[in-house]
């Protein structure tokens, strides 16, 4: 049975099931901000994505994209605290995917998304990144990205590209 | 985290039995790829043939395991599913390591002998 109030307050139940809304068009997940349940939101919006017709290029962009944004609250925004709410909201508009993700913990550094630049590759193996991959897979997968920070609030808005025509395969 | 090693002659094998390589078992990765290639053969040969899925944290862990061969070894990666082989590629890292089609192309004539 769908969510028919299809609120966006988070409830304890939320964090087993997607709820699709009535006309099939909107996903809101609410996540627990640890790495045990972003798998888990993890397979439940791939599920529901594939459910709602998204073809398996778009779920695949999806995925990833929503694995590093989620990550990264529990890797840094939720640092802290240890553990936190995350809330994601996946709208169908046209030829893109619409996508907010909101958390309750630290700001961004500087109050901006990092940058996200390629790393120089060209050094000996011991000195190859480790690190600093997944702003730069957010950046290459999304159409855009912007961030906003309100009260306590984190907001992260992004769009990815639902045809096959997207800039990258 | 579920890997299996084998060897064919000068070469060990390294098959990842797990669907994901992702924050939630990055650390223990890197970790039992050093248990199993410490004093093992000089090229070592990954097989994400199994892996459907692999974040940054997964990747960062593959890099650290390549980097804690040291210097006179080798890892090398075999059977990189779609979503794993955009990772490598839209990180450049596909740059930085010999990717195989798969296990038998790594091994070659070796797999003779083992």
């Amino acid at each position: 049975m769908l969510d028919r109030s299809f609120t966006f307050m988070g409830r304890a139940r939320d964090h087993r099931r997607a709820a699709i809304s009535p006309d099939g068009q909107r996903i809101r997940l609410v996540c627990a901000g640890d790495d045990t349940s972003v798998r888990r939101i993890l397979h439940l919006a791939v599920s529901a994505l594939r459910r709602m017709g998204i073809a398996p290029q778009a779920c695949g962009n999806a995925e990833i994209v929503l694995a590093e944004v989620l990550n990264n609250v529990v890797e840094h925004a939720y640092a802290d605290h240890g553990r936190g709410v995350i809330e994601i909201e996946i709208e169908r508009r046209r030829d893109v995917l619409d996508v907010h993700v909101r958390d309750d913990g630290r700001p961004m550094p500087r109050g901006e998304i990092p940058l996200g630049r390629p790393h120089d590759l060209d050094v000996p193996p011991h000195a190859l990144p480790e690190g600093g991959f997944g702003w730069l897979l957010v950046r290459e997968l999304t159409e855009t990205l912007e961030y906003h920070r309100s009260a306590n609030r984190n907001e992260l808005h992004f769009c990815l590209a639902l045809t096959a025509t997207n800039r990258i395969n | 985290m579920d890997l299996t090693s084998k060897d064919f002659g000068a070469l060990r094998v390294i098959t990842v039995g797990d669907a994901r390589i992702d924050a939630a078992v990055a650390i223990r990765f890197k970790d039992m790829m050093r248990g199993l290639t410490e004093g093992g053969p000089k090229r070592v040969v990954l097989d994400l043939a199994a892996v459907g899925f692999l974040d940054s944290s997964g990747l960062g862990a593959v890099v650290a395991a390549m980097k804690q061969l040291g210097p006179d070894r080798s890892l090398e990666l075999a059977g990189l599913t779609p979503m794993v082989e955009k990772v490598f590629r839209l990180t450049r890292m596909d740059t930085v390591f010999t990717i195989h089609p798969d296990v038998a192309a790594a091994t070659g004539r070796l797999a003779d002998a083992g």
